[in-house]
């Protein structure tokens, strides 16, 4: 029987996925092999994706929708197909459900301005859970304060996932959204968005669920979980910077004010009045970013082609390695649910009382890539008692090699500050 | 090689600093943050006949931004408060010894921004 610290061979060739990732290949003479271990604040790009942009703009750019010339009928074409592929990849009734957005923020904002102004009022309480990214907390505070709503914070259980029995408690404050992550960006945890969904509509509220981590690493399916938005970004998932989606029911999504106002988004404009689009139209005002949206479906297609299960494999036999490889590493504690099957490929940990921003430094002297700080989690952060954490995070192209090179780097820290 | 910063300069003062503590009374003091990693610097100074007597800093941080605090109040002791107004970037960085990469300037020079901070700003008067 093999042990969590033999190197395993997992499910995907990440070597030769990794081949297929031009920067990843860079030769530099002056430094050791790139272990790139911060997908989880943006994913390298395979070429695929980055042919897909290039192609756009030699072959066919051309601002959509409204030009009767080829150019601009192969744009809009190609753009209406990347919506399609998005669609799919998410589980989506119908394309007309996604919106596409810039990033994960951008598509919070939306929901907190366009729904939210539209149906929160002063008293309403939102729920949102104290492991969310500030991305799906401070759209809630700006709500908050131009609405009067209220915000509370859901507890987590001492191995930091949603306690349960607290958000039950929580539910009978009737409040009319929550807002929560579906996999966390610093403790990696994966929570269970389907049964947190079921209990809040049948508490009456609304389910905005994060999914800037999840999208990237499981198969998903709205329809089974059930949420009423997704928010999700495509540089995460090997996507362009620049693209992104709101996934929202279509029944939402239609009774929605527009959020941004201008050309795109209107059908008929008087010097002081205008009516407005249906569908995601309505919430895509001006030029969009249609090559980075053709690059994100491009990117659904390569992970496609991959297979989201293999990928989700991959990663949680990566996480399996690095647990365990990370345990040697003296004075090296580790933050987060130990079960993986609970847990996405991301490793927040502190190393003795070597401030993060150290650790990172000398792991970036080694070659090896990760974050160090807050990770945007402040109030985990204070949850924890801590101030930073050095996190590694894993993704298609990440193999044991690079897990290897972490846990070296790390001794070495270690020596240098004569920890060990 | 980024690795080249710890060297023993800046693992000695980490480990060792000169001057760690605060001053109270004081007669100049101010704090600051870097918000890109967490240093909290804050440093006091008192004076006697424009000459730097006595100065403590406190915080927390990175090796680069604590160690370059100690060597920096070991820089100003006996200083008068001119010669601390006329500090440059580049006298600490030139104390320190080691090159500073970009991503690093802040943290090193935080304890600088902090002290000038203070001189330039109103002395307190400790006789209230």
């Amino acid at each position: 029987m093999s042990t969590t610290t033999d190197r395993p061979t997992t499910s995907l060739d990440a070597e030769a996925i990794r081949a297929e990732f031009p920067i990843l290949n860079q030769q530099d003479d002056a430094r050791p092999r790139l272990a790139f271990l911060d997908s989880a604040a943006s994913s390298q790009k395979p070429a695929a994706v980055i042919e897909a942009l290039s192609n756009y703009y030699e072959h066919y750019n051309a601002n959509i929708h409204r030009g009767v010339y080829h150019l601009s009928e192969m744009a809009t074409s190609k753009y209406e197909e990347a919506r399609h592929l998005v669609a799919s990849f998410i589980g989506a009734a119908s394309p007309r459900e996604v919106i596409f957005v810039r990033n994960t923020t951008e598509a919070i904002n939306l929901v907190a301005q366009s729904w939210g102004r539209a149906n929160i009022v002063a008293g309403d309480l939102i729920l949102v859970s104290l492991m969310e990214h500030h991305s799906n907390l401070v759209p809630w505070h700006l709500l908050a304060a131009a609405t009067g709503a209220r915000i509370k914070g859901i507890p987590l259980t001492a191995d930091l996932q949603i306690d349960m029995p607290a958000y039950d408690e929580l539910l009978k404050e009737e409040p009319k959204l929550v807002a929560v992550t579906h996999v966390s960006n610093s403790i990696g945890t994966i929570n269970d968005v389907k049964s947190i969904t079921a209990k809040a509509h049948a508490a009456g509220a609304i389910v905005l669920v994060d999914g800037a981590q999840s999208a990237p690493h499981l198969p998903l399916d709205v329809q089974n979980i059930g949420c009423d938005f997704l928010a999700f970004s495509g540089h995460k998932m090997l996507g362009p910077m620049g693209s992104g989606a709101l996934y929202g029911k279509r029944s939402l999504l239609d009774a929605m004010p527009p959020y941004m106002g201008g050309g795109g988004m209107i059908k008929k404009v008087r010097i002081d009045s205008s009516t407005y689009q249906d569908g995601p139209a309505r919430f895509e005002a001006g030029t969009p970013a249609v090559g980075d949206a053709i690059g994100l479906g491009a990117a659904v297609e390569y992970l496609n082609r991959i297979g989201m299960d293999a990928v989700r494999e991959h990663e949680r036999e990566l996480l399996l390695y690095a647990m365990g490889r990370l345990d040697e590493v003296a004075g090296l504690i580790q933050y987060g649910a130990r079960d993986a099957s609970v847990r996405s490929g991301v490793i927040s940990f502190t190393l003795s009382d070597i401030h993060a921003h150290d650790v990172a430094a000398i792991l970036d002297s080694d070659n090896v890539a990760v974050r160090a700080g807050h990770h945007c989690n402040q109030p985990l952060m204070d949850h924890l008692g801590i101030v930073s954490t050095t996190r590694a995070s894993f993704y298609v192209y990440n193999t044991p090699q690079d897990v290897d090179q972490l846990v070296e780097a790390l001794n070495k820290a270690n020596k240098i500050f004569e920890i060990a | 090689m980024a690795d080249s910063i710890y060297r023993e300069i800046i693992l000695d003062h980490y480990r060792n600093p000169r001057n760690r503590g605060m001053l109270d009374p004081h007669d100049y003091s101010a704090e600051d943050v870097n918000p890109l990693c967490g240093d909290e610097i804050r440093i006091d100074v008192r004076a006697t006949d424009g000459k730097v007597d006595e100065i403590k800093f406190s915080g927390r941080g990175c090796a680069v931004s604590q160690a370059s605090a100690s060597i920096l109040t070991e820089m100003v002791e006996g200083m008068t408060i001119d010669e601390v107004k006329a500090l440059t970037k580049d006298d600490l960085l030139e104390e320190i010894g080691i090159p500073v990469s970009p991503a690093r300037m802040k943290c090193a020079l935080l304890s600088l921004k902090v002290l000038k901070s203070g001189i330039y700003g109103i002395p307190q008067d400790d006789e209230l």
